[in-house]
């Protein structure tokens, strides 16, 4: 049976902190940590298929232009080659993110340098690997000079303004303000899993092993690819090495293989290169951003600017959302918001970790440290002046909010000295010593979202659902919802999950997973502590069940007793709601840094990093703060070291590998310390979560910078602040 | 990855034979197993040298011998490096990381190819790569790439540490051949400049294969290798400074200098040793120094910044060295 909550309204209840397991929250080990840690968790690429055959994508060695032929009789001798696939339903490249349909297909037109063009099958993957690299392509290039590159020089089409009262008039009238551009560079999600699939094919259905974060949209994806009913394709995704927006969606080494399948009737692997992976699935958009803030005497907001331009490909309607978390953060009257979009031909812009917040946070918390120290004000006691009641703009209230209390532990915990900030302040050695601090705000959203749970007459409880475990942790957070609701030791509580054949979950994406399949799991569960109450002839809210066993009123039995030979299963079904139009849901947080700059080279390299997080529960301490560790770490990569470089002449992306695509290493990650602030947000869920994974990324690369020129002097307003550049905007020694 | 023959050589001289036959040596194979995957290299034979008996570390007279077969891992711990050559051990800590320092070996590292984004991409031109398809470096994203002795050519940087090092060290690479006849070329020498034949990174010849690295009698003094980079491990020098200063009497009585991530190779060069040696340090002293080092620079954009670096660097590094305070 499926039950369904649509969420219309807050959910007050709060079932969860009345149930007595004492589960939920509590730092348990991943189910599934021993597997990977140990090497026996089975990944995409490992799966031992009888005679698979292996596949190598071919890419486009041009920019713009049509493949006129591809020669497969140029390969056909080569040892162990089996086929050229060109069918022109392969993409050219990655759907976008909740997209539920086929991206551009027809691989003949070439849109980007690096472009998927064709498949080489071949017996393995080295032979294939030769072919591909052999295979002779004609085509016919456009002349770069009519092919637009530079995002700063292409045409720009305006798709997002918010305009309210008037910011030139409150800019004028201003106290203080500051107006100033800054830019920052393209990313990578860089996920050490490459992309990966298997396609098998029994004549009605093909089954897919992927490497994916959202099965439940990616099946409708690839069925359309395909040009096949969703019935006819099974994707299988237990494990995923990472994805951090890359793999929300389908991209050319699924469609691709299971093309292959279908045409070789035989099953075939393709696994991306890694350079492939960093060409042709996705970027984050550079950006400019203009921010304009003004306030009044007191420091208090009466001015809020924020624009900016970010690029994809023609086409492409994905937009990276930078001023989203700007529309809501911090108050003033006049505001001005706006995104232009640039048409330029460098692979497709998509999803990485926090679109939007992750390089419009950064911006806006270094233009608030410009602002504090312009109005001479305190830069923590500048955002706690300008927390709203509500929203700026729409007027609606916030579901709940624990910036203030973030600010104000955060700087606490750090030692933030309120005292008057001057740069160059403190040296050791070669080393400038400066700290930095800045807001965290990553907007909530909810997707809709079904979990099996079946509670088996052994006792123990089965969790199926197509949502994934990305590294997050949902394989231990299901668990434990379900270990609470039902009263069962979590070692009772199996959870299986990246398959569709299995009810249809949130998928990981958007830091949504956790409360939006999460409270699957929850209402299922409701639904199955309902039944037990009535084979205890009492009613849910009375039952208490703990350790295996069945309480209400005086009577206590086992569960296993209450069960008996008929085992009790229950789809539960979460669907968002009204509610989220009436509240502002977001998750918040502080970053505080200290960072240390060498006098000589302009190498930065972080000392400290403090996170205070406010995301409604904490379902599990370890696993919500290892997602805290992970974006601060990738703020610590934005801010200093991380960048897409593109060549200037044919827009093809320079750097694409891990060795000179700068994530941070070990070395340059000293001890984070997380503060989790516990809360509870009757908006955002039914289990009072919101979402976290991408909460610790979203802002922090801010606090990093103004500590750069809280140590050396140097106000740059370009990321990352790589040494050359803060050679540059050093002041010159006294 | 095209197909290639394998062959495991019992002997140098067997080793030799088969180079001269257009073979390519491998030992460690962590510079050339990536570039074969990506058909940057497409040898038609590998012969593995890892069973030669050049994996030792010797004394030579006042000096030592260092196998070409020694592991970067091995090298860097060794006792009479660490406490005689210290800078030759932190240059190799300085390079890449534990996994990879405890495959790599002497020989290879001296050898390893560079790190231009256009050599190891094979849709791009390359003189390098493919001599007369031209550089697509020059006009493009030049970061990684050399301000000095660079040609119209070819702008690639030598990549390593290790050899920066034994560069100032002043050390000898012992080569042999295939009818055993051997030589010693210094590590100052061993690299080139690109200049209209740029495919050819080093002196070796068909056929020759290196046998080990001899270190001069140690030279007493503060040690000290420098490597900017953007994060702190796993990174290719910004720029790097392997430096050998001893103070006499507050004068500078030695200084053996030499520069990574610059230059087409190690560079080194002995005016700007004469600059310093004998003079009082100072800060005008340093700038002279690198005056004298960057008079022939020329920087193609992206790696203007590359100029500044380098004088400062070496003027962080004299400091350490003598002691002068900014």
């Amino acid at each position: 049976m499926s039950h369904v909550l649509t969420m219309d309204k807050p959910d007050e209840r709060n079932s969860l902190d009345a149930m007595k397991q004492g589960v939920i929250g509590q730092p348990m080990d991943r189910p599934d940590g021993i597997a990977k840690v140990t090497g026996t968790a089975t990944y995409t690429a490992e799966y031992a298929i009888k005679g698979c055959a292996e596949g190598v994508l071919v890419t486009a060695p041009f920019t713009r232009g049509r493949v006129t032929r591809i020669d497969a009789d140029s390969i056909r001798d080569m040892p162990g080659v089996i086929r050229v696939i060109d069918d022109e339903r392969l993409i050219t490249r990655a759907a976008q993110g909740d997209a539920g349909e086929a991206p551009d297909q027809g691989p003949l037109d070439v849109h980007y340098f690096g472009q998927p063009i064709a498949l080489v099958v071949a017996e393995t993957f080295e032979q294939a690997r030769d072919a591909a690299k052999a295979l002779t392509i004609e085509f016919a290039a456009d002349d770069l000079s009519d092919v637009p590159l530079d995002p700063s020089a292409a045409d720009t089409e305006r798709v997002e303004t918010t305009r309210q009262g008037d910011l030139e008039q409150a800019m004028k009238e201003a106290i203080h303000s500051v107006d100033v551009t800054y830019t920052t560079e393209g990313h990578a999600s860089a996920a050490m899993e490459p992309h990966a699939a298997i396609a098998e094919w029994d004549g009605q259905q093909v089954t897919v092993y992927a490497s994916l974060q959202m099965p439940n949209f990616n099946i409708s994806e690839l069925a359309d690819c395909l040009g096949l009913e969703e019935d006819n394709v099974r994707l299988l995704s237990h494990y995923v090495g990472g994805g951090f927006g890359s793999k929300l969606v389908i991209s050319p080494e699924a469609v691709a293989a299971a093309i292959a399948e279908m045409t070789l009737n035989r099953p075939v692997r393709v696994v991306m290169s890694r350079q492939q992976v960093f060409q042709a699935i996705m970027r984050r958009t550079e950006t400019r951003q203009r921010l304009r803030l003004g306030t009044n005497a007191e420091g208090t907001l009466t001015a809020f600017g924020h624009e900016a331009r970010i690029s994809n490909l023609p086409g492409e309607d994905f937009t990276e959302s930078v001023v989203q978390a700007s529309q809501f953060l911090y108050g003033g009257e006049n505001r001005f918001l706006q995104l232009e979009l640039a048409r330029i031909h460098r692979m497709a812009a998509g999803s990485v970790r926090a679109p939007g917040e992750a390089v419009g946070m950064p911006v806006l918390e270094a233009a608030m440290d410009e602002l504090a120290e312009q109005a001479g004000v305190d830069p923590v006691a500048l955002r706690l002046r300008n927390i709203p009641d509500k929203h700026p703009v729409k007027g609606i209230p916030y579901s709940s909010r624990k910036l203030a209390e973030c600010l104000e532990q955060g700087a606490q915990r750090f030692g933030w000295d309120s005292g008057p900030r001057k740069p160059r302040q403190r040296r050791e050695g070669e080393w400038w010593i400066g700290t930095g601090m800045a807001s965290a705000a990553r907007i909530h959203s909810v997707e809709e979202a079904q979990a099996r749970v079946t509670l088996r007459v052994d006792g123990t409880a089965l969790v199926e659902t197509d949502m994934t475990d990305i590294g997050t942790g949902t394989y231990a957070i299901l668990t434990q919802i379900a270990s609470e609701m039902l009263g069962l030791d979590p070692s009772s509580v199996k959870v299986s999950l990246g398959d569709t054949n299995h009810p249809r979950g949130s998928g990981s994406g958007g830091s949504r997973g956790a409360a939006s399949t999460g409270s699957a799991v929850f209402i299922a569960c409701e639904e199955i502590r309902r039944e037990l109450a009535k084979r205890m002839g009492t009613t849910e809210d009375a039952l208490q069940l703990s350790d295996g066993s069945c309480a209400a009123g005086g009577s206590k039995k086992s569960l296993q007793a209450v069960i008996g030979n008929q085992e009790i299963s229950h789809i539960g079904h979460f669907k968002p709601g009204e509610v989220m139009d009436k509240y502002l849901a977001a998750s918040f947080g502080a970053f505080f840094a200290e960072v240390a700059v060498n006098e000589w080279t302009g190498e930065a390299r972080v000392r400290r990093l403090l996170g205070a997080f406010g995301f409604g529960r904490v379902l599990n301490a370890k696993t919500a703060r290892s997602q805290c560790i992970g974006g601060m770490t990738w703020c610590i990569g934005a801010a200093l070291t991380e960048s897409l470089l593109f060549d200037p002449v044919d827009g093809h992306l320079v750097n694409c590998d891990l060795a000179e695509y700068h994530v941070p290493v070990h070395r340059d990650v000293p001890h984070l310390e997380t503060i989790l602030i516990e809360e509870r947000d009757p908006v955002a869920s039914p289990i009072q979560a919101k979402g976290v994974g991408e909460l610790g990324i979203a802002g922090g690369a801010g606090a990093i910078a103004n500590a750069v020129y809280n140590a050396c002097g140097a106000r740059l307003r370009t990321f990352p602040m790589t040494p050359d550049k803060i050679l540059s905007a050093m002041p010159k020694q006294a | 990855m095209k197909p290639f023959d394998y062959q495991r050589a019992e002997r140098i001289e067997h080793a030799s034979q088969l180079m001269s036959d257009g073979a390519t040596a491998i030992a460690g194979g962590t510079n050339l197993l990536d570039l074969m995957k990506l058909q940057v290299e497409t040898p038609n034979t590998l012969v593995d040298v890892n069973k030669l008996p050049m994996e030792k570390i010797e004394a030579a007279g006042n000096g030592l011998h260092i196998g070409a077969l020694v592991t970067n891992t091995a090298a860097a711990v060794h006792p009479r490096i660490k406490a005689d050559y210290a800078v030759l051990s932190r240059a190799i800590l300085a390079g890449a990381t534990q996994q990879l320092r405890n495959k790599a070996t002497t020989a290879g590292n001296l050898c390893q190819r560079t790190r231009c984004y256009y050599f190891t991409n094979t849709d791009q031109p390359c003189n390098k790569r493919e001599p007369g398809t031209g550089c697509g470096a020059i006009k493009g994203i030049a970061r990684l790439h050399a301000v000095l002795g660079t040609s119209d050519q070819c702008i690639a940087t030598y990549p390593g540490d290790m050899a920066v090092a034994m560069c100032a060290l002043d050390a000898v690479v012992h080569i042999t051949n295939a009818n055993g006849a051997s030589r010693r070329v210094p590590v100052r020498e061993f690299h080139r400049l690109p200049g209209n034949r740029p495919e050819k990174d080093n002196v070796l010849e068909p056929g020759e294969i290196i046998t080990s690295v001899e270190l001069p009698a140690p030279v007493k003094g503060t040690h000290i290798y420098r490597k900017v980079r953007e994060r702190s491990s796993y990174a290719f020098a910004m720029c790097s400074v392997a430096a050998i200063v001893r103070m006499e009497d507050g004068r500078i009585d030695h200084a053996s200098l030499a520069f990574g991530g610059l230059a087409h190779k190690p560079w080194h060069d002995p005016a700007i040793e004469e600059t310093l040696v004998g003079q009082t340090p100072s800060l005008s002293l340093f700038d002279r120094a690198a005056d004298v080092l960057l008079e022939t620079a020329q920087s193609y954009g992206e790696n203007d910044f590359k100029i500044p670096l380098a004088r400062r660097t070496l003027a962080a590094v004299l400091c350490e060295a003598t002691g002068v305070h900014t």
